[in-house]
């Protein structure tokens, strides 16, 4: 398998803050990558740097072997590496319809036929069980229902890799039990996934490898068991000189490993 | 759990998925609740009032021939026009222009200077070069539009009014260009008194017939829907695939356009043109309170706005003669406005033939409709109506 998404030692600082301090990874094709770490590591802004939304000072940012690091936002979001949001984004006066419509002028004609028929677009509010809500505005709509709908739409533009911001965060327990769902449901059709989440039950339970980030860097990659004994993870949640707080869900796991 | 690398990794249409029937149950539900106000005899209803206007419009000069009359309805047709023009970019796409005097003041001197350097005598011919004016304004609005459109928000609105400031002050200074404060003569018409508003009338009818068309025919394209994406969630757009810089100067440079016809056509009328009347603050403010009275983002929202407002602007100026009294007045309108109708008038009233439909369509629905026929006519309880049945 190929790695459909790369990032070599990126490197991002907003004033004297160092976000991200050579940071490395890659996602394999096919996988449910996760992405953990203390608040404040960097995980946000490695998004932003990869959906073309912040540039890196220095490093480069491959997606399918092509190097994204200097193209544009719509080029990369139009090209193929969809994404959510951690605060759920979706348009609140237009139609759940016209939500999923949004980026479909920038697809070929023929393509955009395929794509964004009624059909297609019904089916994906099926998909995450929103058709019937199809004519509402989306500002109507709860806060994990709207997740669902960000999904639906990031999902309109047949991504090869979708990023997901915190899927599972502020929604109630039947919704991230949906989310999972879908996301292993659409991984098993061959979308590939990047995941960041704190709540650890989700990311042991959807994701393949597990990168943990510290401090602007990835500390550790592995399989999600690996990764939940790995003494520097537990060090960068739990020790240390990190003044962050630990998400409860890590204190649970670690006290139960 | 590795995935299986098909080519096809999300449902499309050629692969329905096992949801395929469930999805075609649903989509039978959305075809009644795409548009609540869809409802066959709302939209005859619509027709029917869009071709009556048209027919009085048309008919208007024959009707009142007085020619105080029809220059009040001139005026009133331009602002129809311009009015739409500023909805179709700043309502649409929520970036609050307050500078499309520009626009409005380089329409008016094309218009002047290609006269006067041709030579140009006064006639129906005059009227062909209206689109050439609206051409020159959409030059203009390129690079006012790049610069500008790199800002967000109030930084815009402050922006987009010192472009107006540097204008009005290029029209004093540009002697070369506009005479300076002398100001410019406009080729005079041969016609007689009688009917001579008629012409005029008959152009501005074009330009907002024009105007609105634009508008309308922008607000259902995929073009329209990524400038109301804009108005919601720029950045969101662009994370989409949406290049909302192009999106953004495009729908400019059209509300230029019709800006600047607007500003020939009045230049024509009246007969000589000086800055503080091709670039005129007023304008900028008066085309925006039009748009908000009527309702944002509406196609007829600016039409209504503009036919309510500019002759009680015209009577009040007419009537109440001292200074500013007829500014305050308006003032005063805006406030009420804006505290009973805050959507506008037509989003307003929109929402009010929603509330008896849908409360038309529940006494129906306790006789046997199904609900999802209620809920279909229901509008904006849709959604708060199918919260409670969604997952």
């Amino acid at each position: 398998m190929t790695d459909v998404l790369e990032v070599l030692d990126v490197q991002k600082s907003f004033g004297g803050l160092q976000a991200l301090s050579g940071c490395t990874f890659s996602v394999e094709e096919g996988t449910v990558a996760g992405l953990i770490g203390p608040n404040g590591s960097g995980k946000t802004t490695m998004f932003n740097v990869i959906t073309g939304y912040e540039r890196a000072d220095s490093g480069t940012v491959r997606f399918a072997g092509r190097d994204i690091s200097r193209s544009s936002t719509a080029a990369i979001g139009g090209g193929g590496v969809g994404r959510t949001f951690q605060l759920t984004r979706v348009f609140g006066r237009l139609t759940l319809l016209d939500n999923l419509r949004v980026g479909s002028r920038g697809v070929a004609r023929s393509r955009r036929k395929e794509l964004y028929s009624l059909d297609r677009c019904m089916e994906l509010l099926e998909f995450v069980g929103l058709a019937r809500m199809a004519g509402a505005h989306a500002g109507t709509l709860s806060y994990g229902q709207r997740k669902l709908v960000e999904l639906a739409m990031v999902l309109a533009q047949d991504p090869k890799v979708i990023l997901l911001d915190e899927p599972a965060g502020g929604i109630n327990p039947k919704l991230i039990g949906q989310m999972a769902e879908r996301i292993r449901e659409l991984n098993q059709r061959g979308v590939t996934f990047l995941v960041v989440e704190h709540n650890m039950e989700f990311v042991m339970g959807i994701c393949d490898v597990v990168s943990v980030m510290e401090r602007g860097a990835v500390i550790a990659s592995g399989k999600p068991e690996e990764i939940r004994n790995d003494p520097r993870v537990l060090d960068a949640y739990l020790g240390g000189a990190l003044d962050d707080e630990p998400p409860p869900a890590v204190r649970a796991e670690g006290a139960a490993s | 759990m590795s995935g299986t690398g098909s080519s096809s990794p999300v449902p499309s249409t050629t692969d329905p998925g096992p949801e395929g029937a469930t999805a075609t149950a649903a989509r039978a539900e959305v075809a009644l609740v795409t548009d609540p106000l869809d409802v066959p005899w709302l939209r005859v209803a619509r027709r029917a009032m869009i071709s009556l206007v048209l027919v009085v419009a048309l008919a208007f000069p024959v009707l009142f021939p007085n020619p105080a009359t029809t220059s009040v309805a001139m005026f009133t047709l331009l602002y129809v026009a311009a009015s739409s023009a500023w909805n179709m970019f700043s309502g649409y796409s929520g970036y609050m222009a307050l500078g499309q005097a520009v626009f409005f003041g380089s329409g008016a001197y094309c218009l002047a200077d290609v006269a006067s350097h041709w030579n140009l005598h006064g006639g129906v011919g005059i009227f062909a070069l209206v689109p050439v004016a609206g051409v020159f304004a959409a030059l203009v609005a390129v690079p006012v539009g790049w610069i500008s459109l790199r800002t967000r928000r109030h930084t815009f609105v402050v922006i987009t009014i010192a472009f107006f400031f540097i204008f009005q002050l290029l029209a004093y200074n540009l002697t070369g260009l506009t005479n300076g404060s002398a100001g410019m003569a406009l080729p005079i018409p041969p016609w007689l008194s009688d009917t001579y508003n008629n012409y005029f009338y008959f152009a501005a009818l074009v330009v907002a017939v024009v105007a609105v068309s634009l508008s309308w025919a922008v607000r259902r394209s995929r073009f329209g829907l990524e400038l109301f994406a804009i108005r919601d969630d720029e950045d969101r757009a662009r994370g989409l695939g949406v290049r909302t810089g192009q999106v953004k100067l495009t729908a400019y440079v059209l509300s230029a356009f019709v800006t600047g016809m607007c500003g020939a056509v009045y230049a024509y009328y009246l007969g000589s043109i000086y800055p503080p009347f091709a670039f005129e603050a007023i304008f900028d403010v008066t085309i925006a309170l039009m748009g908000f009275i009527g309702g944002l983002g509406s196609v007829s929202g600016p039409v209504v706005g503009a036919l309510i407002l500019e002759p009680v602007q015209q009577y009040l100026n007419l009537r109440v003669t001292s200074g500013g009294t007829a500014l305050i007045l308006f003032g005063v309108l805006f406030l009420v406005v804006i505290r009973f109708l805050p959507e506008g008038i037509v989003p307003s009233s929109a929402s009010l033939i929603r509330d008896i439909l849908r409360r038309r369509a529940e006494r129906s629905s306790t006789s046997g409709t199904p609900p999802a026929v209620a809920a279909g006519a229901g509008g904006r309880a849709r959604g708060t109506k199918f919260r409670e049945v969604a997952p």
